[in-house]
């Protein structure tokens, strides 16, 4: 609860006035039944007409305050709502946005998004309402049991009796049917599931002919979901006519309790009609209260779970002081390891190599042998658990993370595009990049062909994730984002995959000839990539099992030269 | 969310659907009708009572207990019938509902086994599935239950009506003419707070999608240092959101207290003219008792609630209509075309596949595979090769009768295979594909897929030879280890195995291969191309090929470029001709 208080105090006003202007209009609404029996037995009584039309407007004095306090009430708590969820959203993103890689990876990036939006909005409803209703309902179901004991001790202990009787069954069958309810989501679940399956594997499911099996599975899901909500039905379907049954009941006695009262002269008639009016408002009350109480009870559990955001705490702090590089020259690592905070065991050990400007690196192994992880600590997405390692001979805790980053052109594994256009995502490498430059950047990715032949060029949208974009050209692209930022090193994380062998070959004759000459590290999976790279380390499971040129690792390095042969069999003489 | 709501079906023909669906429950539903009926005439009698009760408690000395004992105890047999009768529609209801979203559910999957996978490809999987399953849902919860509430309202409102024209027609009058206002008061707010829901959701939306790129893609984010720009947006972003969704939120929370405050005045008039009545002052009032005007109270309380649920219940009935359109749409949809009656019987496949001028695109617009002709001998190999997106696929979906040929023929053993069944076909072909799909279930049903009736010894042979034997083995619970949705934990390589371990079960004599590109580690690499080799011993194989290896060894070699066949012929003539695929193939070899 820690940032919804430091937030809501900035709404303090709003907070202590929206709940003190609903029990304003649960007040006027209490008054009522008391100013309806004045009119039964004064007006009615005494027979005097002017006082029952002035009572009247009386009623609809209460009427109008009502509305006024509640308009009032309804503005200050959606105030705080909205206000209040802002700010902590606006906390949380900029919280998100300090944490480091490795608790990014803890927390899963669709975790984090679901806090932000449907967590938050949760949130939001929850406030508003508990500011409108949390203190109005049971301020009504007591005030009119405080109203009838006002108006006769003996007939009121009805209401003492009701009222708890009423609120067993409320929220016994609430809480009874809230597990049950849980058992139908799971069962629509997989009802869920089956479908999408049978969508995401329809080719297997025909190919396999299984079509009728299919069928089957499914009638037999959905027929448990209607089972099961069926038996909540029936068991939910209890609450209106008990709740009926007690306050009508109660109404009844009220009557006979009543008639009792008034023969031996201790009560009016116009008494019990207020009494039996009372009675009606506490049943819409407490039932609007057991709702209110799930809706809150769910907004509490989303809060926790904005919390348990704030409480991660980056494992990387950026010291200000840290020397700002202007160039990076070289890259050593000396002796690293790496181990991820969700893993027990390391994965990078004993790496070790440095790297010169103008290099370039290949890194080869299999999938998993760590080739991302040992590229991810150059631009300290990471840090290293063992060993250092140096840029320019300096360590790299000691450089500022920012501009560390800014000299490195990073091409992720996966190509990944932002909404906008294509200009606006390449200059995400460099803000102030010129179309000439963007133009370089575009030609070297082998990107210009099909960014020209578009319509609107460097102004052509991009849609979310890039998806109006082939595979091939995002990575393309993103190739262009890193180029367009001229980077001191650059880092091809296996970026070519979806590129056919033409392109993949041209693009790296492209980056080799680039004017300023950067260093350049080439993750990939196949020998042929990498092979003229000055420096290939090999990497297999975690572990550097080789380093040198192509020709001494395939003389040297056993894993090398499986990998090799794996892919060139029989061309090995004609390469 | 906004949906493309379809204005094709008209609701009287919505409305004729549902009813054939409700068919089966005929009888429940005139039952709850009924019921329903019953119960609306008890809540509303006893007020009635409870009036009447009033009037036998009149002053100090003045009780009519003899009457008044009776009286309650009628109203308590009333209070328990009604009770029981409620809570019998309810469970009516329910089991109305839930088993008619069974049966359109059902309805709709049969459907989708019936569908054509071009229906499937071209439409997001997230549509169908919100068809399925949400849309089945509100339109069962809108349209049934909204109609029962709309009945029981609009029955409640009539009965209101007839039981206070009939105690005080004045008042009723006076009554009838009030509450329509807060019907109106109620439009007119919600009238107005529609464009600031819908400029909230739009703003909600653009902020969506900002926090999803942004904390989805945090790595790039952090990468290029963009964290304040991000920030930047969001802010702004954000301060529009407060702005329209305070305004939203506090717009719509008006509709209540004005309702409210419309009843309150209903209220005090009925209170006013009621009471004066009651002394009698003026003369066309009429007279009645304190009793009647109690019972007016509590029906002025009454009378206003169904109004304002039951213009919730008409926004939310247009709403179930609009679903229950989108379902039905899909029900009707064309399925793909019926085996034929007499069809072809396929016994002992030997796997010659002749394709005879064979055309077919996807759109009309753009064409594809143009007069391909191709003749492939029992055991050849074909090696379908290009670049990334060029189409192999289609070659596949035309082989396994996914999509049909839109010119020309395909003969199997000389059969078209438009006159054998697709079961037929698609049993003498096994297929793996690179877009590995594994079951939710465990391993050992996913590898009996192709052959259910398979015993434990057959299943552990296929996964053997498909050289996945010894990875599951060392699964937490071997062949028993339940695989989530798509494979679960398995790797990529892993599920090619088993999907391989799949095919090799059951063994057709036609094989359709797609080798793995990147994703996949050597070593198991290696594993599957020794998988694939065994497999496709004495088979015809068609492979969407990476590896030169197997590009070399292939009988025929279909190079494919923009979905066109471009080039045909075997290794030593396609490098002979000089054409795409001798580019291609060189390119492999370049130095740089």
């Amino acid at each position: 609860m820690k940032h919804l208080i430091k937030h809501s105090k900035k709404y303090t006003k709003e907070v202590i006035c929206g709940p003190l202007f609903k029990l304003f209009e649960a007040s006027f609404e209490l008054g009522v039944p008391l100013v309806m029996k004045q009119m039964i037995d004064v007006g009615i009584g005494e027979g005097r007409s002017g006082y029952i039309v002035g009572m009247s407007f009386v009623l609809i004095l209460l009427g109008v305050l009502g509305l006024t306090s509640t308009v009032i009430a309804q503005y200050f708590s959606a105030k705080a709502a909205v206000g209040i969820t802002s700010g902590m959203k606006r906390d949380m993103l900029s919280h998100i946005q300090s944490l480091s890689f490795t608790e990014l990876d803890s927390a899963g990036t669709s975790t984090l998004i679901t806090r932000m939006t449907s967590d938050a909005n949760q949130v939001q409803n929850g406030i508003n309402l508990t500011l409108r209703l949390f203190m109005r309902s049971p301020f009504i179901v007591f005030g009119a049991m405080i109203m009838a004991f006002t108006i006769d001790v003996k007939s009121a202990l009805t209401f003492a009796a009701v009222i708890p009787a009423l609120s067993v069954v409320v929220f016994g069958i609430m809480l009874i049917c809230i597990p049950l309810y849980k058992k139908v989501q799971a069962r629509l679940d997989g009802v869920l599931s089956i479908t999408r399956e049978n969508l995401s594997g329809v080719r297997v499911i025909r190919a396999f002919c299984r079509e009728d099996n299919e069928k089957n599975r499914f009638d037999a899901k959905s027929e448990e979901l209607a089972e099961e909500q069926e038996r909540v039905g029936r068991i939910s379907a209890l609450m209106n006519p008990l709740t009926y049954v007690l306050i009508n009941f109660a109404v009844l006695i009220l009557i006979y309790v009543g008639a009792i009262r008034v023969e031996v002269g201790i009560l009016t008639q116009g008494a019990v009609i207020a009494l039996y009016n009372y009675m009606s408002q506490i049943l819409v009350e407490l039932v609007k209260f057991a709702n209110l109480i799930i809706t809150i009870t769910k907004s509490v559990a989303c809060e926790h779970r904005m919390e348990k955001v704030f409480e991660m705490t980056s494992s990387m702090e950026n010291d200000e002081r840290a020397e700002k590089l202007s160039e990076i020259e070289s890259i050593r690592y000396k002796n690293v390891a790496l181990r991820y905070a969700s893993s027990s065991e390391n994965s990078l050990e004993g790496i070790d190599f440095s790297a010169k400007r103008g290099e370039t690196i290949g890194i080869i192994g299999g999938t998993g042998s760590g080739k991302s992880s040992l590229v991810n600590l150059i631009p300290r997405f990471y840090d290293a658990s063992e060993g250092e390692i140096l840029i320019n001979e300096k360590n790299i805790k000691d450089l500022d993370i920012e501009t560390l980053r800014s000299h490195i052109g990073v091409v992720p594994q996966k190509a990944v595009l932002f909404r906008g256009t294509i200009r606006e995502n390449l200059l995400w490498g460099n803000e102030s990049a010129t179309d000439e430059e963007i133009k370089e950047a575009l030609e070297a990715s082998q990107s210009s062909d099909f960014v020209f032949g578009k319509k609107d060029g460097l102004d052509e949208i991009v849609e979310q994730n890039g998806r109006n974009f082939s595979g091939g050209q995002r990575q393309r692209l993103t190739i262009a984002r890193a180029l367009v930022r001229r980077p001191d090193v650059l880092i091809l994380d296996d970026s070519s995959s979806a590129l056919d062998f033409a392109t993949d070959s041209a693009l790296r004759r492209a980056i080799g000839a680039l004017k300023y000459d950067p260093t350049v590290f080439i993750v990939s999976q196949r020998t042929s990539s990498i092979k003229n790279a000055d420096k290939i380390i090999v990497l297999d499971d975690g572990v550097q099992v080789g380093i040198g040129d192509h020709e001494s690792l395939l003389r040297d390095c056993p894993v090398y030269r499986e990998i090799h042969e794996s892919q060139f069999r029989r061309e090995g003489e004609q390469a | 969310m906004k949906r493309n709501v379809k204005k094709t079906k008209t609701s009287k023909s919505v409305l004729r659907r549902v009813l054939g669906f409700l068919k089966p429950y005929a009888f429940l539903t005139i039952l709850s009708i009924i019921l329903s009926g019953a119960s609306v005439f008890l809540t509303l009698y006893l007020p009635i009572l409870i009036g009447q009760a009033i009037d036998l408690i009149i002053e100090a000395g003045n009780v009519d207990f003899e009457a008044l004992v009776p009286l309650l105890f009628r109203g308590g047999i009333a209070v328990v019938v009604t009770a029981v009768l409620t809570w019998i529609i309810s469970t009516i209801n329910n089991k109305i509902t839930f088993e008619v979203i069974r049966d359109v559910r059902r309805e709709a999957f049969k459907k989708l086994q019936l569908l054509p996978v071009s229906y499937i490809d071209s439409h997001p999987f997230g549509d169908i599935v919100s068809r399925i399953v949400s849309d089945v849902d509100t339109f069962a919860d809108g349209l049934l239950l909204g109609f029962t509430q709309l009945f029981t309202g609009v029955l409640t409102i009539l009965g209101t009506l007839i039981f206070m024209f009939y105690l005080s027609p004045i008042i009723a009058l006076i009554v009838v003419v009030l509450t329509p206002l807060s019907l109106f008061v109620a439009r007119y707010v919600s009238k107005h707070t529609y464009d600031m829901f819908k400029l909230q959701s739009e703003t909600r939306g653009e902020q969506t999608s900002l926090i999803d790129e942004a904390i989805g893609q945090q790595k790039v984010v952090k990468a290029f240092g963009r964290e304040d720009e991000i920030m930047e947006k969001y802010c702004e972003i954000d301060e529009r959101l407060v702005k329209c969704s305070l305004k939203a939120t506090f717009f719509s929370s008006l509709v209540n207290p004005s309702t409210r405050f419309v009843n309150s005045v209903v209220y005090a008039a009925v209170g006013c003219f009621g009471a004066l009545s009651v002394i009698g002052r003026i003369g066309i009032l009429g007279s009645m008792s304190v009793g009647t005007l109690s019972v007016f109270l509590s029906y002025a309380n009454q009378y206003t609630k169904p109004f304002n649920e039951i213009s919730g219940v008409i926004t939310e009935l247009q709403n179930s209509l609009a679903c229950a359109g989108r379902i039905f749409d899909f029900i009707a949809e064309k399925p793909q075309t019926p085996d034929k009656e007499d069809a072809v019987a396929l016994n002992d496949v030997k796997g010659a596949v002749r394709l005879e001028n064979v055309s077919f695109s996807y759109t009309p617009e753009q064409k594809l595979i143009e007069n391909l002709s191709l003749d492939v001998k029992p055991g050849q190999r074909i090696a379908i090769v290009g670049p990334t997106g060029c189409g192999k696929t289609t070659v596949i979906n035309l082989l396994m009768r996914f999509y049909d040929v839109r010119e020309g023929k395909i003969f199997l053993d000389g059969v078209e295979t438009r006159d054998m069944t697709r079961h037929d076909l698609r049993s003498s072909v096994g297929m793996v594909l690179q877009d590995t799909w594994l079951a939710a279930g465990t391993v050992r049903d996913n590898i009996k897929m192709g052959k259910p009736e398979a015993t434990d010894e057959e299943i552990i042979e296929a996964a053997k030879a498909a050289h996945a034997h010894s990875f599951i083995k060392r699964l937490p619970n071997g062949y028993d280890t339940e695989l989530g949705e798509d494979g679960g934990s398995l790797s990529q390589g892993q599920k090619q195995l088993l999907c391989i371990a799949r095919v090799m079960l059951c063994l057709p004599p036609m094989l359709i291969l797609d080798e793995a590109t990147s994703s996949i580690d050597t070593r198991t690499e290696t594993r599957i191309q020794k998988a694939f080799a065994t497999m496709m011993e004495g088979r015809t194989s068609f492979i969407v090929a990476h590896r030169l290896s197997t590009i070399r060894e292939a009988d025929i070699i279909l190079v494919m470029k923009d979905g066109n066949v471009i080039e045909k012929g075997s290794h030593d003539d396609l490098l002979a001709s000089g054409g795409f695929y001798a580019t291609l193939y060189n390119s492999q070899f370049e130095t740089t």
